[in-house]
């Protein structure tokens, strides 16, 4: 009998591994997948630290005794806001990224990509550094 | 309630309130707002001196914020040390708008002021919070705001390091929010006054939960403050940001330092249990190694501004050797070099901008190119600004770092500590001299001089006011290891700062 406590500890974690292991890939759309999930990994988890409870009320009250710790659902709010935000901007900026460098890879210019599908031209020249191409 | 009790949400409130205004002004009336983040920057400064003037007595203020009493709601918490660091952000900030505004960087896009309000705003609200989770709202602020400016000018170097930069700090505050987590299932509460009095009662079966949240929120602030093995996003983000954004970053690093001195004694003292002085053992080593690459860096980097992110690395290392021991002595003379850094990474940010202007086509390389304006004006700037960071008399960096060479010679690893900090001042004067002999004494004669720029002197006043600062701070010498000695001695002192705190916002 598969406990409840069992079942968020092992979805968080196979969240954190699906997250860390796109958060390592080269191209920044797999990037931002994996920060993705790692934030509902930590979303999850920061829900938990107020205990699991089932059946009880979630706001105090003077007639109850028993309630669920409302301060771990108000730090969730405030973490998916930010982190809601952070990933809409971190998208722009890898789209960005692409558009200006014709290359999605987050360690730079190596691969240029077809900016038609997106995968990595056939015939691919290392582009020259940006950096360097000064005077 | 009366004003003077007010005075301590001003550091947050002052920003809070100029950056929109700024923002609503700024396509009609350009000046309006320029004047606005100029109004916010000096108001900024006079009262965190006066912060500063309330708390160098010793007394620790509280604020309950909306009166929610002490650990329930959010208290902001000013002593000594959130007064030195709100001293020295509202400095800088008035400095890099200064060069900003006269080298016309702010131009290059419509948001620069709103954002650089909003980034004063977290960096002030980050040094003032007395709550953990409201420590990480601010740094996501001034993350954010920090996004924003590192981008400003655009342009794809700065967008590939953007990318970077974003993606580390993302991640950074995944691994914040897991431990902040941890910490509140354990002891219950978020504010760290209260954490630390709850954190010696934490279940003998919990300990080693506790200790791993210890060593995540340390690894945090580690990242933020660059330290070596989690440095690599630093270099690239402050050589190819704006130059007066790259000044106002140099106390970034030193929020992450910050932390780590706030947060470790507070919560992490002497009675938290398997958690005592989280990061201890690998602290010294990080600094000395971070030490060891900063000013390496130093040594082989190709542009001045890539030198001076170098020099950013170096000194943080040679701050957490001070801080790296935990005793008031070596603490104290970190939080005087602490300042000293901050400047003296500014200075040479814009020195490397100054230079870079007048250069034109050549940049700042560290290669030889035209004679070009203002050459030994220039030349002396950066003279400066490479003897305060590398730490020769007669400048703060010199006594800074005696100080902690002083201060660290009663521990046992005197001797590492000792090598590490006086090789590597060799390394960075030797760095400094070539890149400074190239740029500034070596004139390549075979290719044609570019008619001289036409750049009026105006540029030189926001350097030459960091390193101003820098000579202030030498010759006050006595007064401000006065108070980074009482600095110290107080934020060691976690007890009675923790009574203050649950007293006084207390109903």
């Amino acid at each position: 009998m598969m406990s409840y406590e069992f079942l968020v500890a092992s979805a968080i974690g196979v969240l954190v591994a699906a997250g860390v292991f796109l958060a390592l890939r080269a191209r920044t759309f797999q990037v931002v997948l994996g920060l993705t999930l790692i934030s509902y990994a930590v979303n999850l988890f920061l829900f938990a630290s107020g205990r699991l409870v089932i059946g009880r009320p979630p706001i105090w009250d003077k007639a109850v005794s028993n309630y669920a710790d409302p301060l771990p659902q108000a730090l969730v709010l405030t973490a998916i806001v930010i982190t809601f935000g952070m990933t809409a901007f971190v998208v722009i900026l890898a789209l960005r990224g692409f558009l200006e460098s014709g290359s999605d890879h987050v360690d730079g210019d190596t691969v240029p990509c077809d900016p038609q599908d997106g995968m990595a031209a056939k015939n691919a020249t290392v582009a020259p550094d940006v950096e360097d191409a000064q005077p | 309630m009366t004003f003077a009790d007010h005075l301590i949400v001003l550091p947050v409130a002052i920003p809070a309130l100029a950056a929109p205004a700024a923002l609503l002004v700024m396509r009609r009336r350009r000046a309006l707002g320029v004047a606005i983040g100029f109004a916010s920057c000096l108001a900024l400064l006079v009262t965190a001196l006066a912060v500063m003037a309330q708390v160098s007595g010793g007394a620790t203020l509280a604020y309950a914020v909306g009166a929610w009493p002490a650990p329930f709601g959010i208290v902001l918490v000013a002593d000594r040390l959130a007064a030195m660091m709100l001293v020295l952000t509202s400095c800088l900030g008035l400095i890099a708008l200064t060069h900003a505004v006269i080298t016309r960087a702010d131009r290059k896009g419509w948001h620069f002021h709103p954002l650089f309000q909003f980034q004063l705003m977290g960096l002030n609200g980050a040094f003032l919070t007395g709550d953990l989770f409201n420590l990480f709202v601010f740094f996501e602020v001034l993350l954010i705001a920090s996004y924003g400016l590192m981008l400003h000018g655009q342009g794809a170097a700065r967008l590939k390091a953007g990318v970077q930069y974003v993606v580390v700090n993302l991640v950074g505050s995944s691994v914040f929010l897991i431990a902040l987590g941890m910490l509140y299932a354990l002891t219950g509460t978020l504010n760290m006054a209260d954490m630390g009095l709850r954190v010696a009662a934490v279940a003998a079966e919990d300990q080693g939960m506790l200790r791993v949240a210890a060593l995540l929120l340390v690894s945090v602030f580690a990242l933020k403050a660059a330290v070596v093995p989690l440095h690599l996003w630093l270099p690239r983000t402050y050589a190819v940001a704006t130059p007066a954004v790259a000044a106002l970053f140099a106390i970034m690093t030193k929020v992450g330092v910050y932390s780590i001195i706030r947060v470790v004694p507070q919560v992490f003292g002497e009675g938290a249990g398997a958690a005592a002085w989280a990061g201890a053992p690998w602290l010294l080593p990080a600094a000395l190694l971070s030490a060891c690459v900063g000013f390496a860096g130093v040594f082989v980097a190709r542009t001045m501004s890539e030198q001076a992110a170098y020099g950013v690395i170096g000194s943080a290392g040679t701050l957490l050797i001070a801080v790296a021991s935990w005793s008031a002595a070596s603490l104290g003379a970190g939080l005087y070099y602490l300042a000293h850094s901050t400047l003296a990474a500014a200075a040479l940010f814009l020195v490397a901008d100054v230079t870079a202007r007048r250069r034109r086509a050549y940049g700042d390389t560290a290669s030889p190119g035209p004679a070009f304006a203002d050459r030994s004006a220039v030349g002396l700037m950066f003279m400066i600004a490479a003897i305060a960071t590398c730490g020769l008399p007669p400048l703060s960096g010199f006594i800074g770092k005696l100080l902690i060479l002083r201060s660290v010679a009663a521990l046992p690893d005197w001797g590492w500590a000792w090598s590490v900090i006086l090789v590597t001042t060799f390394f960075g004067v030797v760095g400094f001299a070539r890149v400074g002999s190239t740029v500034f004494w070596k004139v390549r004669e075979d290719r044609e001089t570019p008619a001289a720029p036409v750049t009026r002197r105006a540029d030189l006043a926001a350097p030459a006011l960091a390193l101003a600062l820098l000579a202030a701070l030498a010759a006050g010498a006595g007064w401000a290891t006065a108070y980074a000695d009482a600095a110290a001695a107080q934020v060691l002192d976690p007890a009675q700062s923790a009574a203050a705190v649950l007293t006084e916002a207390a109903p």
